[in-house]
Protein backbone atom coordinates (compact mmCIF):
# COMPACT_ATOMS: atom_id res chain seq x y z
CA UNK A 1 0.00 0.00 0.00
CA UNK A 2 1.58 3.38 -1.27
CA UNK A 3 0.83 6.58 1.31
CA UNK A 4 -1.39 8.63 -1.22
CA UNK A 5 -1.05 12.69 -0.17
CA UNK A 6 2.82 12.44 -0.45
CA UNK A 7 3.31 12.81 -4.21
CA UNK A 8 0.78 14.71 -5.59
CA UNK A 9 0.82 18.09 -5.89
CA UNK A 10 -2.07 20.57 -5.63
CA UNK A 11 -0.07 24.00 -4.59
CA UNK A 12 2.56 24.11 -7.07
CA UNK A 13 4.97 21.57 -5.26
CA UNK A 14 4.91 18.24 -4.15
CA UNK A 15 2.46 18.10 -1.49
CA UNK A 16 4.77 15.71 1.22
CA UNK A 17 7.65 19.04 0.68
CA UNK A 18 4.72 21.87 1.37
CA UNK A 19 3.82 19.78 4.64
CA UNK A 20 7.90 20.04 5.51
CA UNK A 21 7.85 23.63 5.17
CA UNK A 22 4.94 23.66 7.24
CA UNK A 23 6.61 22.09 9.90
CA UNK A 24 9.13 24.68 9.54
CA UNK A 25 7.23 27.31 9.99
CA UNK A 26 6.20 25.97 13.11
CA UNK A 27 9.58 25.39 13.94
CA UNK A 28 10.58 29.21 13.27
CA UNK A 29 7.81 30.10 15.92
CA UNK A 30 9.20 27.11 18.42
CA UNK A 31 12.98 28.08 18.13
CA UNK A 32 12.47 31.72 17.47
CA UNK A 33 10.30 32.37 20.68
CA UNK A 34 13.25 31.10 22.77
CA UNK A 35 15.64 32.47 21.19
CA UNK A 36 14.02 36.06 21.19
CA UNK A 37 13.35 35.55 24.80
CA UNK A 38 17.11 34.53 25.53
CA UNK A 39 17.84 37.74 23.62
CA UNK A 40 16.10 39.81 25.68
CA UNK A 41 16.66 38.73 29.06
CA UNK A 42 20.77 38.66 27.64
CA UNK A 43 20.61 42.45 27.20
CA UNK A 44 18.91 43.04 29.78
CA UNK A 45 21.20 41.15 32.00
CA UNK A 46 24.93 42.12 31.44
CA UNK A 47 26.10 39.96 34.01
CA UNK A 48 24.78 36.96 32.30
CA UNK A 49 28.04 37.60 30.14
CA UNK A 50 30.31 36.08 33.06
CA UNK A 51 27.67 33.01 32.76
CA UNK A 52 28.38 32.59 29.34
CA UNK A 53 32.32 32.80 29.72
CA UNK A 54 31.55 29.00 31.14
CA UNK A 55 30.69 27.83 28.04
CA UNK A 56 33.42 25.93 25.74
CA UNK A 57 33.79 27.62 22.34
CA UNK A 58 36.28 25.05 21.19
CA UNK A 59 33.10 22.32 21.65
CA UNK A 60 30.68 24.26 20.15
CA UNK A 61 32.66 25.18 17.17
CA UNK A 62 33.67 21.66 16.77
CA UNK A 63 29.87 21.04 17.10
CA UNK A 64 29.13 23.26 14.47
CA UNK A 65 31.87 21.94 12.32
CA UNK A 66 29.98 18.41 12.67
CA UNK A 67 26.25 20.01 11.89
CA UNK A 68 27.16 21.94 8.76
CA UNK A 69 29.43 18.33 7.10
CA UNK A 70 26.34 16.36 8.25
CA UNK A 71 24.21 18.87 6.34
CA UNK A 72 26.35 18.45 3.60
CA UNK A 73 25.68 14.67 3.30
CA UNK A 74 22.21 15.11 3.75
CA UNK A 75 22.79 17.52 0.04
CA UNK A 76 24.25 15.24 -1.41
CA UNK A 77 22.30 12.17 -0.52
CA UNK A 78 19.23 14.31 -2.19
CA UNK A 79 21.83 14.79 -5.42
CA UNK A 80 21.75 10.88 -5.33
CA UNK A 81 18.61 10.18 -4.99
CA UNK A 82 17.47 12.98 -7.95
CA UNK A 83 19.87 10.40 -10.57
CA UNK A 84 18.18 7.75 -8.97
CA UNK A 85 20.90 5.86 -6.71
CA UNK A 86 18.98 5.28 -3.80
CA UNK A 87 22.41 3.09 -2.37
CA UNK A 88 24.43 6.13 -2.94
CA UNK A 89 21.65 8.36 -1.29
CA UNK A 90 20.78 6.07 1.96
CA UNK A 91 24.78 5.87 2.36
CA UNK A 92 25.08 9.49 1.89
CA UNK A 93 21.92 9.88 4.76
CA UNK A 94 23.73 7.29 6.98
CA UNK A 95 26.58 9.53 7.39
CA UNK A 96 24.49 12.24 8.24
CA UNK A 97 23.30 9.98 11.09
CA UNK A 98 26.60 9.60 12.17
CA UNK A 99 26.74 12.88 11.91
CA UNK A 100 24.01 13.83 14.52
CA UNK A 101 25.84 10.85 16.93
CA UNK A 102 28.68 12.65 17.19
CA UNK A 103 26.79 15.98 17.63
CA UNK A 104 25.10 14.24 20.58
CA UNK A 105 28.00 12.10 22.37
CA UNK A 106 30.00 15.82 22.31
CA UNK A 107 26.95 17.52 23.83
CA UNK A 108 26.87 14.53 26.46
CA UNK A 109 30.39 15.06 27.04
CA UNK A 110 30.05 19.26 27.22
CA UNK A 111 26.39 18.70 29.65
CA UNK A 112 28.13 16.44 31.53
CA UNK A 113 31.15 18.59 32.63
CA UNK A 114 29.33 21.69 33.00
CA UNK A 115 26.82 19.62 35.46
CA UNK A 116 29.73 18.66 37.19
CA UNK A 117 31.23 21.90 37.90
CA UNK A 118 27.56 22.37 39.31
CA UNK A 119 26.15 24.60 36.08
CA UNK A 120 22.51 22.91 36.54
CA UNK A 121 19.51 23.91 34.53
CA UNK A 122 18.20 25.43 37.84
CA UNK A 123 21.69 27.88 38.54
CA UNK A 124 20.43 30.73 37.27
CA UNK A 125 18.84 32.25 34.09
CA UNK A 126 21.34 31.73 31.49
CA UNK A 127 22.18 28.01 32.64
CA UNK A 128 18.20 27.72 32.11
CA UNK A 129 17.90 29.02 28.59
CA UNK A 130 21.15 27.13 27.61
CA UNK A 131 19.71 23.26 28.60
CA UNK A 132 16.53 24.55 27.38
CA UNK A 133 17.45 25.84 23.76
CA UNK A 134 20.28 23.00 23.52
CA UNK A 135 17.90 20.16 24.73
CA UNK A 136 14.88 21.53 22.72
CA UNK A 137 17.62 21.66 19.43
CA UNK A 138 19.06 18.19 20.67
CA UNK A 139 15.94 16.36 20.67
CA UNK A 140 15.37 17.48 16.82
CA UNK A 141 18.47 16.13 15.86
CA UNK A 142 17.45 12.67 17.51
CA UNK A 143 13.91 12.92 15.66
CA UNK A 144 16.04 14.06 12.38
CA UNK A 145 18.21 11.01 13.36
CA UNK A 146 15.24 8.41 13.32
CA UNK A 147 13.30 9.58 10.30
CA UNK A 148 16.55 9.57 7.87
CA UNK A 149 16.98 5.96 9.32
CA UNK A 150 13.51 5.01 8.21
CA UNK A 151 13.99 6.73 4.45
CA UNK A 152 17.74 5.29 4.38
CA UNK A 153 16.15 2.14 4.92
CA UNK A 154 13.87 2.53 1.68
CA UNK A 155 16.10 4.67 -0.40
CA UNK A 156 18.12 1.40 -0.51
CA UNK A 157 15.56 -0.37 -2.20
CA UNK A 158 15.34 2.42 -4.29
CA UNK A 159 11.71 3.03 -3.16
CA UNK A 160 10.00 6.36 -1.85
CA UNK A 161 13.35 8.36 -2.88
CA UNK A 162 11.65 11.99 -3.17
CA UNK A 163 11.34 11.38 0.78
CA UNK A 164 15.30 11.81 1.38
CA UNK A 165 15.01 15.59 -0.26
CA UNK A 166 12.25 15.98 2.33
CA UNK A 167 14.15 14.59 5.45
CA UNK A 168 17.32 16.74 4.20
CA UNK A 169 14.95 19.97 3.75
CA UNK A 170 14.27 18.89 8.24
CA UNK A 171 17.86 18.77 8.43
CA UNK A 172 19.10 21.69 7.48
CA UNK A 173 16.27 23.50 9.24
CA UNK A 174 17.96 22.18 12.09
CA UNK A 175 21.94 23.28 11.17
CA UNK A 176 20.36 26.91 10.97
CA UNK A 177 18.88 26.90 14.78
CA UNK A 178 22.39 25.50 15.38
CA UNK A 179 24.38 28.38 13.07
CA UNK A 180 21.70 30.87 15.47
CA UNK A 181 22.35 29.22 18.73
CA UNK A 182 26.47 28.65 17.76
CA UNK A 183 27.26 32.40 18.21
CA UNK A 184 24.44 33.28 20.85
CA UNK A 185 25.27 31.20 23.98
CA UNK A 186 29.19 30.48 22.72
CA UNK A 187 30.82 33.11 21.33
CA UNK A 188 28.95 36.30 22.71
CA UNK A 189 30.84 36.51 26.24
CA UNK B 1 26.48 12.20 -20.21
CA UNK B 2 26.03 15.93 -20.11
CA UNK B 3 23.32 14.91 -17.15
CA UNK B 4 26.32 12.92 -15.37
CA UNK B 5 28.74 16.29 -16.13
CA UNK B 6 25.79 18.34 -14.81
CA UNK B 7 25.52 16.11 -11.77
CA UNK B 8 29.07 16.21 -11.00
CA UNK B 9 29.08 20.08 -10.99
CA UNK B 10 26.43 20.03 -8.99
CA UNK B 11 28.09 18.15 -6.05
CA UNK B 12 30.90 20.15 -6.24
CA UNK B 13 28.74 23.20 -5.84
CA UNK B 14 27.56 21.84 -2.70
CA UNK B 15 31.46 21.30 -1.64
CA UNK B 16 32.02 24.44 -2.46
CA UNK B 17 29.25 26.39 -0.20
CA UNK B 18 30.35 23.72 2.47
CA UNK B 19 33.72 25.11 2.25
CA UNK B 20 32.45 28.63 2.69
CA UNK B 21 30.39 27.97 5.90
CA UNK B 22 33.52 26.47 7.33
CA UNK B 23 35.64 29.28 6.60
CA UNK B 24 32.45 31.70 7.77
CA UNK B 25 32.94 29.15 11.05
CA UNK B 26 36.72 30.13 11.43
CA UNK B 27 36.17 33.86 11.25
CA UNK B 28 33.17 33.73 13.85
CA UNK B 29 35.67 32.05 15.81
CA UNK B 30 38.62 34.59 15.40
CA UNK B 31 36.70 38.05 15.37
CA UNK B 32 35.65 37.96 19.21
CA UNK B 33 39.43 37.28 19.65
CA UNK B 34 40.14 40.67 18.66
CA UNK B 35 37.64 41.65 21.70
CA UNK B 36 36.48 44.82 19.68
CA UNK B 37 32.41 44.75 20.41
CA UNK B 38 31.40 46.25 17.04
CA UNK B 39 33.70 43.36 15.58
CA UNK B 40 32.25 40.12 17.64
CA UNK B 41 28.48 41.62 16.74
CA UNK B 42 29.71 41.90 12.84
CA UNK B 43 31.36 38.28 13.08
CA UNK B 44 29.16 36.26 15.27
CA UNK B 45 25.93 37.50 14.05
CA UNK B 46 26.44 38.96 11.16
CA UNK B 47 28.10 35.91 9.81
CA UNK B 48 25.58 33.45 11.50
CA UNK B 49 23.19 35.30 9.15
CA UNK B 50 25.13 35.10 6.16
CA UNK B 51 25.88 31.04 7.02
CA UNK B 52 22.03 30.79 7.65
CA UNK B 53 21.51 32.29 4.43
CA UNK B 54 23.64 30.05 2.16
CA UNK B 55 21.80 26.49 3.63
CA UNK B 56 18.72 27.96 3.56
CA UNK B 57 19.30 28.84 -0.15
CA UNK B 58 21.41 26.07 -1.75
CA UNK B 59 21.04 23.18 0.76
CA UNK B 60 17.52 24.03 1.33
CA UNK B 61 16.72 25.33 -2.40
CA UNK B 62 14.10 27.98 -0.99
CA UNK B 63 14.82 30.13 -3.88
CA UNK B 64 13.20 27.17 -6.63
CA UNK B 65 9.86 26.90 -3.86
CA UNK B 66 7.26 28.38 -5.14
CA UNK B 67 7.56 32.14 -3.76
CA UNK B 68 4.27 31.44 -0.78
CA UNK B 69 6.74 29.20 0.20
CA UNK B 70 9.14 32.37 1.52
CA UNK B 71 5.55 34.50 2.62
CA UNK B 72 5.07 31.29 4.63
CA UNK B 73 8.27 31.23 6.59
CA UNK B 74 8.61 35.11 7.00
CA UNK B 75 5.12 35.03 8.27
CA UNK B 76 6.23 32.94 11.17
CA UNK B 77 9.18 34.95 11.70
CA UNK B 78 7.24 38.10 11.90
CA UNK B 79 4.96 36.39 14.40
CA UNK B 80 8.22 35.93 16.38
CA UNK B 81 8.85 39.86 15.97
CA UNK B 82 6.04 40.21 17.36
CA UNK B 83 6.47 37.99 20.42
CA UNK B 84 9.75 39.63 20.97
CA UNK B 85 8.09 43.29 20.34
CA UNK B 86 4.83 42.63 22.78
CA UNK B 87 7.11 41.14 25.57
CA UNK B 88 10.40 42.66 25.80
CA UNK B 89 9.76 45.82 27.35
CA UNK B 90 8.36 44.15 30.22
CA UNK B 91 11.49 41.91 30.75
CA UNK B 92 13.76 44.52 29.54
CA UNK B 93 13.42 47.50 31.67
CA UNK B 94 12.89 48.01 35.56
CA UNK B 95 10.47 50.76 35.17
CA UNK B 96 7.95 52.54 33.38
CA UNK B 97 5.45 56.02 33.11
CA UNK B 98 3.09 54.36 35.54
CA UNK B 99 5.34 51.01 36.56
CA UNK B 100 8.25 49.52 38.46
CA UNK B 101 8.78 46.29 38.96
CA UNK B 102 9.07 44.98 42.74
CA UNK B 103 12.89 44.90 43.98
CA UNK B 104 13.33 41.40 44.26
CA UNK B 105 12.92 41.07 40.58
CA UNK B 106 15.40 43.66 40.11
CA UNK B 107 18.90 42.88 38.70
CA UNK B 108 20.73 42.71 42.03
CA UNK B 109 18.70 39.88 43.72
CA UNK B 110 19.59 37.47 39.92
CA UNK B 111 23.10 38.22 40.40
CA UNK B 112 22.72 36.30 43.99
CA UNK B 113 23.74 32.31 44.72
CA UNK B 114 24.53 32.17 40.95
CA UNK B 115 27.99 32.31 40.86
CA UNK B 116 29.67 28.34 40.99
Amino acid sequence: MRPIANTRSAAGIPTGRLAVWWVLASEIVIFGGILASYIMNRLSHDWWADYAANTSTPIGAFNTFVLLTSSLSAVLAHAAAERGDGKLAARRLLYTIAGGGVFLCVKAYEWTMEISHGFTISANGFWSFYYTAAGVHASHVIAGMILMAFVARDAAKNAELHRVELVGIYWHFVDVVWIFLFPLLYIAK
Amino acid sequence: MADHAHEEHSEQHYIRIWAILLALLVVSILGPMLEIQAVTLVTAFGIALVKAYLVVKHFMHLNVQPQYVTYLLATALVFMLLLFAGTAPDVMKWEGQHWSKPANERPASDAGGSHH
